[in-house]
């Protein structure tokens, strides 16, 4: 079972890792050079502790699981496949695998309001998690892009941090 | 906390090995079907074996069952005229439709005469005094039937209500009349538990809760004078988080409601509730309603174990002080999270003597027990004598899920939603995710 699992965690650690490096995910445009960040106003700003290898991004989904079985499965399942009509689901959608700063501030800010995926309407109450630390979100978020079919780089508590600071 | 820890010992025990039953019955169950499907006949359908039939679900011994109509989608609530057409109500439009009219005109168990009509969409449905009612999320609507239950003015209905706030959670209007000309509408509580910031850990609960003063309860209004809103009607019973599943029972003369228990005991409070207790509690409770009833939400919930009021812990609860002495006891308690979404006191000959006036349930199945398995997904039955409960209840339809890993896993193929009975005392559920409807009967 353990077995499985590390084999399982490093294969998806390693595909993200993969992405990271090769830069082929679709997840945010226009392709960046590693280690630069560039944040909405359009300030370039070197990110720290970006060196993040396999064995960072591997710990840090392992770590992100755990977040997501306390903070996030209760409303949008175990298999992240939500709830019919009242959570959405968080597989492939432009939500998860697109822009990081939307992305995480969901998690900062929760979210209201109608939104639509595939045809079907949501319009319950995700609440903020912004007493989760970057570390968490960072984790939690890599976990979500890199399971459930999902393919998008990881994110960095850097990243994390760097998006709290500007979002009110 | 080890007491109360104690308590779910025994129910989580028994749990278990009915799951493990279930999970021993479908694998035979699944065999026989194999060997039988597409011979098996009406009589097979109702053998009580445990073997889910044709049309999918399993029943009682004697009772039968035919997919009415299929392909519906979202269909919530479902009403019959006295000449048996079929009226359901759908939540999300089917080819420009919200409301569909159904007849059986050869008799088969199936409609075969199907029609469209009202653009708006919703949940409510019930058929009074030649006037049929449907509800938006916001408004009440009723459309005149002629002497042969056709919809006089499909596209001009009378608005009876208007303006019922509707924001994003428990926006769903049931409605009910009682034979006085009196409208009965849900206007839920937007929000789980009344906190300060909906669903958020940390956030304190508000006391008085300002919600309650337009939502969280039942509301009265005249059935025949068009645009009534807040104003023209009298807020009938108060304290009730979110209701569905709601029927005028003819025997008590009486309002009987569902209440959807409040979520996320384990989110909001980790080191009160473990994930356990969280899926248990609290549970879905059925009240029975006069003017200024009060169900006691947001402040307490009801614990089917304790068999107390509980204080929540948003107003400073610990799961075992209680409170809500102002509110009034369920009249039954059911599994936390089950979702009562349809509720029909049942007046009919046909089925056995132990059905008359006795209440079917239909549970549209859990969310809020993940991680624990899902549950639900079932009609269930409870014995009424004297206007009181008197037995426990028992599941009358299930298999609605397709399976007992559908159900565990909340992957339900079918949700039930909506109940109603027929002229020839058959009774009708529908789905509201794939929209099916299903008519079962009972032949001796
Ligand atoms: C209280 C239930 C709840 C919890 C807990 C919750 N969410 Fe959500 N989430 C929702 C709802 C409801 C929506 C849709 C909100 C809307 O309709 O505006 C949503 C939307 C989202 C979206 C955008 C839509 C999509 O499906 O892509 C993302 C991404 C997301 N949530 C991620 C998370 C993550 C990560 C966590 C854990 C840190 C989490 N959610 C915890 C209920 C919840």
């Amino acid at each position: 079972m353990i077995g499985k699992w590390t084999v399982l965690c490093s294969m998806a650690g390693l595909l993200s890792a993969c992405a990271l490096l090769s830069m082929t995910a679709k997840d945010d445009a226009p392709r960046r050079p590693y280690g630069v960040l560039q944040n909405a106003t359009g300030i370039k700003q070197h990110t720290t502790g970006v060196k993040q290898n396999v064995t960072g991004i591997k710990a840090s989904i392992e770590r992100g699981k755990k977040v997501y079985a306390e903070q996030c499965l209760s409303c949008h399942q175990v298999d992240a496949m939500g709830v019919s009509g009242m959570t959405p689901p968080l597989v492939k959608t432009k939500w998860v695998l697109g822009d990081k700063t939307t992305l995480v501030q969901i998690v900062l800010k929760g979210l209201t309001g109608e939104i639509e995926i595939d045809g079907d309407t949501y319009h319950n109450v995700m609440a903020p998690h912004s007493e989760l630390s970057n570390q968490q979100i960072a984790d939690v978020l890599t976990y979500v892009r890199s399971s459930f079919g999902n393919k998008a780089r990881a994110i960095t508590p850097a990243e994390v941090a760097a998006i709290r600071a500007k979002t009110k | 906390m080890k007491k109360f820890l104690a308590n779910f010992l025994p129910v989580r025990a028994a749990w278990l090995i009915l799951c493990g039953c279930i999970l021993a019955f479908s694998a035979c169950a699944g065999d026989a079907a194999r060997d039988t499907s597409k011979v098996a006949t009406a009589a097979d359908n109702g053998s009580g074996t445990g073997a889910p039939n044709d049309d999918g679900l399993i029943l009682p011994a004697g009772f039968t069952v035919t997919t009415f109509a299929e392909g519906l989608g979202k269909a919530r609530h479902i009403a019959v005229a006295p000449d048996g057409t079929v009226f359901v109500k759908l939540a999300k439009l089917k080819d420009g439709k919200g409301i569909y009219r159904l007849r059986d005109t050869n008799g088969d168990g199936k409609a075969d005469a199907i029609t469209g009509f009202g653009s708006f969409t919703g949940t409510g449905m019930t058929v009074r005094s030649g006037y049929l009612y449907a509800s938006s999320d916001e408004e009440v609507f009723r459309y005149k039937l002629d002497d042969k239950n056709n919809v006089v003015n499909p596209d001009q209905p009378e608005k009876i209500v208007t303006g019922l706030l509707s924001r994003g959670e428990h926006e769903a209007k049931a409605i009910t009349l009682d034979y006085d000309g009196n409208l009965y509408v849900n206007i839920g509580a937007y929000s789980n538990a009344c906190q300060v910031q909906d669903r958020t850990k940390g956030s304190p609960g508000m006391r008085p809760c300002p919600i309650l003063d337009s939502a969280g309860g039942i509301w009265k209004f005249k059935a025949d004078k068009p645009g009534q809103t807040y104003g023209d009607g009298v807020r009938y019973a108060t304290g009730l988080r979110n209701v569905v599943g709601l029927d005028w029972n003819k025997a008590t003369n009486s309002l009987f409601v569902m209440q959807h228990g409040r979520d996320q005991l384990h989110d909001l409070f980790p080191d009160m509730y473990d994930q356990k207790q969280s899926a248990e509690l609290p549970a879905e409770c059925m009240y029975e309603l006069h003017q200024g009833s009060n169900g006691g939400w947001p402040y307490i919930y009801y614990d089917e174990f304790q068999k107390k009021k509980i204080l929540a812990p948003e107003f400073g609860g610990d799961g075992k002080k209680t409170a809500g002495e102002d509110a009034q006891d369920p009249v039954m308690a059911f599994p936390g999270h089950l979702a009562p979404n349809g509720l029909l006191f049942y007046t009919g000959d046909q089925f056995p003597a132990k059905y008359k006036n006795g209440a079917f349930i239909a549970f549209h199945g859990s969310w809020n027990r993940a991680p624990e398995p899902q549950k639900g997904f079932f009609v269930v039955f409870v014995p009424f004598q004297n206007g009181k409960p008197s037995g426990d209840w028992e599941v009358f339809a299930d298999n609605f899920s397709g399976s007992p890993a559908l159900t565990a896993s909340g992957r339900a193929q079918h949700r039930p939603c909506g109940l109603a009975q027929a002229p020839d005392g058959s009774i009708y559920v529908t789905d509201d995710s794939k929209g099916t409807i299903w008519k079962i009967s009972y032949k001796k």
